[in-house]
């Protein structure tokens, strides 16, 4: 099983080898509501840890989405510009925006498990 | 809330609430060298006949645009609206709109703008236009910070060709949210495709331009493309389009116009209605609100502001554009007039521009002493005089007939550019105009 953890700001990340999958939670499409647009880096570009990455449109509003990670666009997925709405039927699956090539894995430690997240999620008003 | 004036008791209980004796001791601390020693020397109150007397005789010493021999252009031009312009716009349910900010209870004002962006974009050539901006200056200095946004660059090249003050109103921005212009000066023989880099996010030219000059732009566009940069076209003649390719079929990237020949009056100025258009592919960086179509829960037809996640009120800071709103009633104004006019009305009132324009061109090219810079031009172009051209037009001036723009009154330090003359001529042009202009050139400068 890939390790998986999750940020307070509802963003998902997803060891791949060496690269990082990103994407928002569930809980994250559930509170925007359909998902409209996504904006999306340009391959290569450095994000940094906690900086944006992207931006998730949807018909209430519009929201950065921050790297998990720093590193290195590697990829994104380019199939959310026909159809964004997979962000809000597979948000962990299909619904994924980005591979980030890590700086250091080591980041990777100071965000949340899953179950450690879920509690986060329950804590929110 | 009462809009009466205080009485004498009303002061005495609110000086008393604040424990001062006077209103003058509410100025103490203000240095007594910076304070006035008695009131203002400001003429006596007038009643109203003697105001209205006054007024007129002082409006009596305008030379107002409509009633002389009338040539002068340099971004604003005056034509012919018809009265039904005024009558629609001044309908009650149009007049009080403004932009929409409870949009879609005004399902009117939205079907119209809609209309409207729906013209802009078959008049410029381009896929999607905008609900208006202020006018074709700040539309010019939006379009430059959406190429930034899209390329990711911050310099910009503006041709020497561009309307001075849109070149000033870039500058403006510019400098307060830091990017760079850098402006070729005027009738400089400019090689724009050899400065083109990898750090130019856009190049901005003018068509007709700033002299009246009318150009294909098809080959800078390639050189623009080529180096990731995006071509902005500006049109400060939007009637020109009625006659000349339009900026999207010779692969400008974005449009923009000052559209107040259609539909709105010289207005001193201003309020005018700036033009936005773009490629479909850029839409989510542009500035300015965006009227949709859509259907309703019961399946029909309505309009609706859309996109607006671009817009401050919901993206705040990370906005497109500071400006979140439009010219919602000089827009109106330019969609009722071309509305009237249909696509070959438009054609044909363009054609009259250009007729009335040759035949002025040709009777000033007659005269001794004055050439025509120009090789193509719509409705204005520009002439060498033999000398000063400010001092020639104050002279014609005197004798009620407007000359044109002297073209040192934008470039004052330029003595290359101080015999220069642009003049312009409209539908509104008669040949007895033309007479009038030419007897006076030949009279003042013989």
């Amino acid at each position: 099983m890939a390790l998986l953890r999750f940020t307070r700001d509802h963003e998902w990340v997803r060891l791949d080898g060496d690269l990082a999958v990103v994407g928002i939670t569930d809980y994250a499409q559930s509170q925007l509501g359909d998902v409209v647009y996504v904006e999306l880096p340009e391959i290569g570009r450095r994000v940094e840890k906690g900086k944006e990455a992207a931006v998730v449109e949807s018909v209430k509003a519009a929201s950065e989405v921050y790297a998990p990670v720093a590193g290195e666009v590697a990829e994104v997925n380019d199939a959310l510009a026909a159809d964004p709405a997979k962000v809000n039927a597979d948000p962990m699956g299909e619904g994924w925006f980005l591979k980030l090539r890590l700086a250091d894995p080591k980041e990777l430690d100071g965000l949340l498990d899953e179950a450690a997240y879920q509690q986060f999620v329950e804590e929110q008003p | 809330m009462r809009y009466l004036p205080l009485t004498a008791n009303d002061r005495a209980e609110m000086l008393a609430a604040i424990g001062v004796d006077s209103i003058d001791a509410l100025f103490d601390d203000v240095p007594e060298a910076a304070r006035l020693a008695g009131p203002v020397d400001l003429p006596r109150a007038m009643g109203e006949i003697e105001v209205e007397r006054l007024v007129s005789r002082m409006a009596a010493r305008n030379v107002a645009a409509g009633s002389v021999p009338f040539f002068i252009g340099g971004g604003i031009y005056r034509h012919h609206l018809p009265a039904a312009v005024d009558h629609l716009i001044q309908r009650g349910e149009f007049l009080t709109s403004y932009t929409p900010y409870q949009p879609e209870i005004s399902q009117g004002t939205l079907q119209c703008l809609f209309e409207f962006q729906t013209q802009v974009a078959l008049l410029t050539g381009m896929e999607v236009a905008n609900a208006s901006l202020y006018d074709g200056a700040t539309a010019c200095a939006e379009a430059v910070m959406m190429a930034n946004r899209v390329t990711g660059r911050r310099r910009a090249i503006l041709s020497g060709g561009l309307h001075p003050h849109y070149r000033e109103v870039c500058g403006t921005y510019a400098r307060f949210v830091g990017f760079e212009v850098s402006a070729e000066e005027p009738l400089s023989g400019e090689d724009l495709p050899g400065l083109v880099d990898r750090d130019t996010s856009c190049v901005v030219v003018q068509n007709p331009d700033f002299f009246g000059e009318v150009r294909d732009y098809s080959g800078l566009a390639h050189i623009c493309h080529d180096a990731g940069a995006l071509l902005v076209v500006v049109v400060t003649e939007i009637l020109s389009l009625g006659a000349i390719l339009p900026p999207g079929e010779m692969g400008a990237d974005i449009v923009v116009a000052e559209g107040q020949s259609l539909g709105n009056a010289l207005n001193f100025g201003g309020p005018h209605v700036g033009l936005f258009a773009t490629r479909d592919k850029f839409v989510r960086q542009m500035p300015g609100r965006l009227v949709g179509q859509t259907l309703d829960a019961d399946g029909r037809r309505g309009w609706v502001l859309t996109l607006s996640t671009r817009e401050q009120h919901i993206r705040r800071e990370r906005a497109t554009s500071n400006i979140c709103t439009n010219s919602g009633l000089c827009a109106l104004a330019f969609t009722m007039h071309l509305a009237l006019l249909g696509e070959a009305g438009l054609t044909r009132l363009a054609r009259l521009n250009h007729a009335a324009a040759v035949s002025l061109a040709e009777r000033l090219e007659q005269l001794p002493g004055i050439s025509l810079l120009n090789r193509t031009f719509f409705n204005e172009f520009a002439v060498r005089l033999p000398r000063c051209a400010a001092e020639i037009v104050e002279m014609l001036a005197g004798k009620g007939v407007l000359a044109g723009v002297p073209v040192s009154r934008f470039y004052p330090e330029n003595d290359t550019l101080a015999d220069l003359l642009l003049v312009a001529a409209t539908e509104l042009t008669t040949p007895e105009d033309i007479d009038r202009l030419e007897a006076g050139l030949r009279e003042v400068l013989s």
